[in-house]
């Protein structure tokens, strides 16, 4: 194995009273004690959450207020731990989202297994699982801890739409009815 | 007659205790706050006082300073279990903080901190204006080492053993430096071992404080300061990333609280000690003598400049702290002994040699 001798100069008179090396460390730390405070006073400031930022998952809405996941399982498959329970439902004929698929009856991420691999935002066809920016979470009970379709709404909130998928599929139906 | 001095006496002596004890309690707040603010963090900022605290602008400005903190760390360690180990030496166990904190405390009596001028008759403000001034100080704060050492052996626990013994060999070694560095500033003022007389010697236009005379003895006399008052680079006894807590490992509530205060006491004593011998006292740099008002204006201006030096040397002290790295055990021993002491004594032969030189001419 090669080794290189790195040369050492020896000390000089004025080194060896350690006196010039605690100058310019006193100098150091009188330029860190007159900066600001490098820290945050956590509770009332919050860090900024770079994007793409792994937080806990949450389910969103599009614009027009519609829940869009659509519960085909797949978040419910690829989820490594198992987190996620969905339980698929109909939506009811007389609702103005009827042309939708499917809708979750209910949907549990049990936040005590969930990892934050982010697979189920990966891997969701109706972009309607996203891992955001909560980043601290608690509770007294396990029970509370698995969050239920209210509160991983209430967390998602709405998110802007590129696509509109449903609405133009519901366009195309209504087209395709009228040519009839 | 009697009574009435031994009360005054008392009255005196009450004012200097508080006035120390809030000192030692705020020196921990400056250590606190200047640590926090050299690691780029805010520092205590939250503890406030029902009503002062509510105050709009002024309250919220003291809360940000920390200024209510050491109330709640002192009442803290005054309300929390004071537990007393199955495994301890009790009755040294129960010694050993009061050993270590009046030595602290006892060391302040002769220390001047101010002058009162009246009908041109200068007197210094202090408790006791002994002629052996700073002997009695280096005997009885020497004293001190006894409760570290007692807090180490009674523990009956390894951690706390090991910094009383670090703590003894490193008293010994720089106590020795201590006296000799005093030495050449006795021999320049001719020979008085009184503190007021010193002081007074220091008067001047231009500052003629003995650190202009003298910077190697304030140099190893300020080194040997850190090492007396275990203060980082040689905070041997405590040592607590190797030590645990070194020798109050054991110790909690108000116990460790004596043990605390008398650190802190200590620390602003030897600066106080130091002001009086190498930084004029209660000299105003630049000020004539003759230029200070007489009576109770003077007296408070006097006390004002010594408390604002000495406070500038205990913010120098916890500087020190949060800038050195600690020394190994060796490195301090090899100081103390190869460097320290033989440096001290080759300046009192300086020193000797010069006075002798001056007399003669």
């Amino acid at each position: 194995m090669a080794t290189k001798l790195v040369e050492r100069k020896p000390l000089s008179l004025a080194e060896k009273t350690y006196l010039p090396q605690i100058v310019s460390g006193l100098k150091i730390t009188m330029q860190n004690l007159l900066k600001p405070p490098v820290t945050l006073e956590y509770p009332e400031e919050r860090p900024d959450i770079p994007a793409g930022y792994r937080g806990v998952p949450t389910l969103v809405k599009d614009p027009n207020g519609r829940t869009k996941c659509v519960s085909c399982q797949l978040c419910e498959f690829v989820c490594p731990p198992r987190a996620i329970r969905i339980t698929p439902g109909e939506i009811p004929l007389e609702s103005e989202n009827a042309h939708v698929e499917k809708a979750p009856q209910e949907f549990e991420i049990n936040m005590l297994r969930c990892i934050y691999c982010g697979f189920c935002q990966e891997v969701c066809p109706e972009e309607a699982i996203f891992l955001q920016d909560v980043f601290s979470l608690s509770g007294h009970t396990r029970e509370e801890l698995i969050f239920k379709k209210e509160k991983l709404l209430e967390l998602g909130g709405t998110l802007p739409d590129k696509h509109y998928k449903w609405d133009k599929k519901k366009a195309e139906m209504l087209a395709a009815d009228d040519h009839h | 007659m009697i009574w009435q001095d031994i009360l005054i006496g008392l009255l005196k002596a009450v004012i200097m205790i508080s006035v120390v004890m809030s000192c030692a309690g705020y020196a921990v707040l400056v250590e606190r706050k200047v640590a926090a603010w050299i690691q780029g963090r805010p520092g205590p900022n939250r503890t406030a006082l029902p009503l002062i605290g509510s105050i709009p602008v002024i309250g919220t400005f003291l809360t940000r300073l920390g200024l209510f903190q050491p109330a709640a760390d002192g009442l803290k360690f005054l309300f929390k279990e004071d537990a007393l180990p199955g495994h301890v030496n009790k009755f040294y166990y129960v010694l050993a903080p009061l050993v270590s904190f009046i030595p602290a405390m006892v060391t302040m009596t002769v220390l001047p901190v101010g002058q009162w001028v009246e009908d041109g008759i200068a007197r210094p403000i202090v408790l006791a204006n002994l002629d052996i001034g700073i002997l009695f100080i280096l005997a009885v704060s020497s004293l001190g080492i006894y409760g570290i050492i007692l807090a180490g052996w009674s523990a009956n626990s390894k951690y706390p053993f090991l910094g009383g013994i670090r703590a003894s060999a490193q008293m010994i070694s720089y106590e020795l430096s201590l006296a000799l560095s005093l030495l050449p500033v006795f021999m320049w003022f001719g020979g008085t071992l009184n503190l007021a007389e010193i002081v007074e010697a220091q008067a001047g236009f231009l500052p003629g404080w003995t650190i202009f005379f003298q910077p190697l003895s304030a140099l190893i006399f300020l080194v040997a300061l850190f090492a007396e008052t275990n203060r980082l680079p040689f905070d041997m006894p405590e040592s607590e990333t190797d030590l645990v807590a070194g020798y109050n490992t054991e110790y909690g509530a108000f116990k460790f609280g004596l043990f605390f205060v008398g650190e802190y006491t200590h620390i602003i004593i030897g600066s106080g000690v130091f002001v009086t011998l190498f930084l004029g006292g209660w000299h105003i740099p630049f000020v004539e003598l003759s230029a200070m008002p007489t009576g109770i204006p003077g007296a408070i201006l006097s006390v004002a400049a010594f408390a604002i030096k000495t406070f500038v040397l205990v913010f120098f002290f916890v500087w020190i702290r949060w800038t050195l790295p600690r020394f190994r055990y060796d490195q301090v021993m090899n100081l103390g002994w190869k460097g320290l002491l033989p440096l001290a004594i080759a300046n009192l032969i300086f020193y000797a040699v010069v006075i002798a030189l001056i007399e003669q001419f």
